[in-house]
């Protein structure tokens, strides 16, 4: 039966990836500030932005040569002329009711086309395609009081209005949320790399997915706000889809809305009710020629891309090519680690660290890295204090959480709770005494069979909150023991 | 007798305002005085700015009394078209929908004249948003022809070209899209001259259709008119499509010598429809010219058959995206019903903000540009612009200049053809060829039958303003015409 193959393999997914250009100081078509987030509502306007009668739009330059080396990253194909046109459709978030994009068809010509990038699914590399990377400006922020449906108004905030935006757009080339969500890690980190977005900024990059599942019609999932929400939206959808064809109803093909907050996909619009957008030139701005020797300085310009950084860490630093893939899926990860090797620490204990505890507090806490307070100077001072002794490699696990919340230096928190090592033999002698006279039962066991020793230290470890020094403990231990034994 | 100040030339006035002999004041109150005579039959104006304008006067006179320099058009009163944008001002577009519309921002050339220091007196009336051949259509009232009040005023800078011809102010600024300068200069008995795309900024001209419109000078005469060309035309990093020329006095092109000049008169000009005493005044002024040393031979422009249509579907579909921002969000008519949600608000807003032909118009242009209509309008609109540009190009490999009458029939009664479209947009047929191919004209009195002005066009190739001017010059300088005054 063919529903019974409805797995992994039958979907597809195809994203449309918007990312503002965070490096930008201004708009795309006026010099309004860029830097919008955290100002006053409808501040950073003019009458560009805002769509004022006999405004007319200017590129900023910048914008192109930042969307050319984006494309040069992907692999894409450069236009040597591109144009712009208008995307016809009317929305409160709109100040002209058109957006200033770029197409494809009726003549258009995006800046760039036909590209590709390798991504890691499961020590695999799977290559997936770039139909196009274009240029288009953000339409304001609508603020809702509850939510799109139930809000009684809508407030409008163009600070956001003409934002410099990259639209890019794979083929539906992914076959799971989870690599569509690698994928876009991926192309974070390749923005970030080159210096033109900041991935961590609220609201700089969002998507839209088209997703099928084996045979069925596209649906386009609209308004996913962050490229975390991509696999918990997809696998929702997917869901939603499999539950359908199970009940023999079959899949319409639609537009949908992500709701972040009920986290469900709701019908935005059907096939008959989807826009025409009624694209044509924009004649306000002039065709773009991008010359040979344009090319060549932006050439020259390219950074490191993480795809070049992985292969470097695993030669310079002699990563297993695992942890070299994941410390450069993320700059700021990639960029931690090697100032910490930098300050002198070895490569493997600082990528152990940062893989497995860093990251998993990250998660926990449910930051990004920028955002967590810890600088690799504090990490590599909590490697030191392990290496000198002074804490346990538990202690560190422990103080790792309020470094990343605090940023207080790993010292002053083992000084502050009174966690440094205790190394002292007399003083973990005479701990170890009482624990056994605590635990008579268990001492005996433990004098029968070795495997028993590991109750008593545990609960060694409980009365000193961890600080015992473990080998020091493991080695006092038998010792007493024997000579328990030898008293008997 | 003495000419009334209102009736002097801007040549003439700054002689007198420089030298002393006048003040700007007397000046600018005699034009008030004008106005309050003749503004009820002719309706000029929808917004006077008189306390603005005395005020500036007084600065001038200022100026001249301290002996500091003064700018080109130092005191001369000047009326500006209600789609141009002037900070401050109330610019409606003769429309509901801006009725209540005060820029922000003066518009580039709005700026220029300031700087130059003429005295803006107001705000004149214009057809809806610029669409339309009569003035007609003003939401306010229709302009009156000043040489015969029940006819129109021609369209759509109506209230610029009858203020200028009535003695209301002495230099007017326009704007053409498809003849709105021409049209009624030409009606009125006036010189006006639609500029080389791209010659004049655009920016804060609110736009109705982009590719083709530019701002232009209304006069009194052909010296006016370069004087204050002079001055509009430059430059403007604000305007994409303005060009970088560098910045010339247009009246030291300015002479009374035809001689060898190389004048086309193309047959099209001269079709069915063409009144035969517009005919017979255009040949009578040619063989003026040939009298005067030109040499002109008859040619043919086979593609101007097609430039109504083109011409049409291009302005239609530009102007449903220009005209898509008034939504009544952010400035301008909006109907502020509770039980409507936005999509209902804004269109309520459009039925009731815009008249009856700016919504023809936006309907037959967003028709245009729809799925599976575009190939077949739009884009074959365009490539007939192409092959009229090329026809234009050729025939001024041979000739300096093309000559043809401007509008193909005399003024026409007010009424008349309001309600009937098509015949309205007939009357086109002769300006629209010079906006589609994006070259020069400029029109200039060429006679009167029956009291009515009938006017020559003369078209120059693109960045070709001085010769046309020339041409015109010689032809004001030994014809009558220019020193005939309207009896109101």
């Amino acid at each position: 039966m063919q529903t019974k193959k409805l797995g992994i393999n039958g979907i597809k997914i195809g994203l449309e990836a918007h990312c503002q250009l965070t490096a930008l100081k201004t708009k795309l078509f006026c010099s309004c500030s860029a830097n919008y987030r955290g100002k006053e509502p409808n501040t950073l306007v003019c009458p560009v932005c805002l769509g004022i009668p006999g405004s007319l739009p200017v590129l900023n330059l910048r914008a192109v040569e930042s969307t050319i080396m984006v494309a040069f990253a992907l692999n894409c194909k450069v236009s040597r002329r591109t144009f712009f046109f208008r995307k016809n459709y009317y929305y409160p978030d709109m100040s002209k009711n058109f957006q200033i994009s770029q197409y494809d068809r009726a003549g258009g010509i995006p800046l760039s086309t036909d590209g590709n990038v390798y991504i890691h699914v499961d020590h695999k590399r799977k290559k997936i395609n770039i139909r196009r990377v274009h240029i288009e400006e953000d339409p304001a922020r609508l603020v809702y009081t509850g939510t799109i449906d139930t809000s009684p108004y809508t407030l409008i905030d163009y600070n956001r209005s003409g934002i410099a935006l990259l639209e890019i757009v794979t083929d539906p080339g992914l076959s799971s949320p989870r690599e569509a969500r690698i994928f876009l890690q991926k192309l974070r980190s390749i923005l970030e790399h080159l210096g033109v977005s900041d991935g961590g900024l609220e609201g700089a990059m969002r998507c839209d997915a088209n997703i099928s599942i084996v045979g069925g019609p596209r649906v386009e999932v609209k308004n996913i706000s962050s490229f975390k929400e991509v696999e918990r939206a997809l696998n929702f959808e997917i869901a939603r889809q499999k539950d359908l064809v199970s009940k023999g109803i079959s899949v319409e093909r639609e537009t949908r809305h992500w709701d972040e907050t009920r986290r469900v996909t709701i019908s935005l619009r059907t096939k008959e009710e989807e826009h025409d957008y009624r694209y044509f030139p924009e004649l306000d701005l002039i065709p773009i020629n991008i010359t040979k020797s344009w090319l060549t300085q932006l050439q020259s310009k390219m950074p490191e891309l993480p795809d070049a950084r992985r292969i470097r860490l695993i030669k310079q630093y002699g990563l297993p090519s695992y942890n070299a893939e994941v410390l450069t899926s993320d700059k700021s990860l990639a960029d931690f680690f090697e100032r910490c090797v930098k300050l002198g620490k070895a490569p493997k204990t600082v990528s152990n660290w940062l893989m497995t505890d860093v990251l998993r507090c990250l998660h926990d806490l449910n930051l990004e890295l920028t955002e967590a307070k810890i600088t690799p100077e504090q990490l590599v001072e909590m490697i030191s204090l392990i290496e000198d002794g002074v804490i346990s490699g538990k202690i560190a696990k422990m103080i790792l959480w309020d470094m990343i919340k605090t940023g207080k230096s790993p010292r002053l928190i083992v000084e502050e709770r009174g966690l440094v090592k205790i190394s002292s033999r007399e003083e973990l002698e005479s701990l170890i005494k009482q624990v056994c006279e605590e635990n008579p039962k268990a001492t005996e066991d433990a004098l029968k069979d070795e495997k028993a020793i590991h109750f008593l230290i545990g609960k060694l470890m409980q009365k000193t909150r961890g600080r015992a020094d473990p080998e020091l403990v493991d080695k006092l231990i038998r010792t007493h023991l024997t000579l328990m034994k030898s008293r008997i | 007798m003495a000419t009334q100040p209102c009736f002097l030339t801007a040549k003439e006035y700054i002689r007198k305002i420089t030298t002393g002999e006048v003040s700007a004041m007397d000046c600018v109150s005699s034009v008030f005085e004008r106005i309050r005579k003749v503004e009820d039959h002719v309706h000029s104006f929808i917004t006077l700015t008189e306390e603005v304008a005395l005020k500036k006067a007084r600065e001038v006179d200022n100026k001249i009394i301290r002996g500091d320099r003064v700018g080109k058009l130092a005191g001369v009163p000047i009326a500006i078209k209600d789609n141009i944008c002037t900070e401050g001002i109330r610019t409606t577009c003769s429309s509901q929908m801006l009725c209540n519309f005060i820029p922000p921002y003066d518009a580039t050339v709005s700026q220029r004249i300031k700087e130059e220091d003429a005295v803006i007196i107001g705000k004149t009336n214009m057809d809806e948003f610029a669409m339309g051949t009569s003035t007609e259509s003003s939401y306010f009232r229709p302009t009156h022809n000043p040489w015969e009040l029940s006819r129109v005023a021609g369209g759509s800078s109506g209230g610029s070209a009858a203020a200028v011809a009535v003695g209301e102010t002495i230099l007017a600024l326009g704007s053409d899209t498809g003849g709105s300068i021409r049209c009624p200069a030409s009606f009125c008995s006036a010189v006006g001259l639609k500029p080389t795309y791209g010659l004049v900024s655009r920016f804060g001209l609110i736009a109705y259709a982009n590719s083709l419109e530019q701002i232009g000078p209304i006069t009194r005469d052909v010296y006016d008119c370069a004087l204050l060309l002079s001055v509009i035309a430059c430059y403007d990093p604000k305007d994409s499509t303005s060009v970088n020329m560098p910045q010339k006095d247009y009246t030291r092109f300015l002479a009374n010598d035809v001689q060898g000049i190389k004048v086309g008169v193309p047959k099209e000009f001269f079709g069915v429809g063409t009144d035969p005493s517009v005919i017979k005044c255009l040949w009578n002024g040619i063989e003026k010219l040939e009298a005067l040393g030109a040499s002109y031979e008859e040619i043919s422009l086979p593609n101007l058959a097609y430039s109504l249509p083109a011409y049409y579907l291009i302005a239609m579909s530009e102007a449903s995206s220009n005209l898509a921002r008034y939504d009544g969000v952010r400035y301008g008519f909006r109907v502020d019903r509770d039980d409507l949600d936005w999509s209902e608000a804004f269109s309520e807003s459009r039925r009731i903000g815009f008249g009856t032909e700016v919504k023809r118009r936006i309907i037959l242009g967003t028709y245009a540009l729809s799925a599976g209509y575009y190939d077949r309008y739009y884009l074959k609109a365009l490539k007939v612009r192409t092959l009229i540009r090329r026809d234009f190009e050729k025939a001024f490999r041979k000739f300096d200049v093309l000559i043809g009458p401007t509008m193909p029939i005399p003024p026409f009664e007010i009424g008349e053809k309001i309600n009937d479209p098509l015949a309205m947009y007939m009357c086109d047929i002769d300006t629209v060829p010079i906006n589609l191919a994006g070259c020069c004209g400029i029109t200039i009195p060429c006679n009167f039958v029956n009291g009515l002005p009938i006017g020559m066009q003369i078209i120059g190739k693109p960045f070709d303003e001085e010769k046309i001017l020339r041409v015109a010059y010689a032809f004001e300088q030994n014809t009558p015409f220019k020193n005939n005054r309207p009896s109101l």
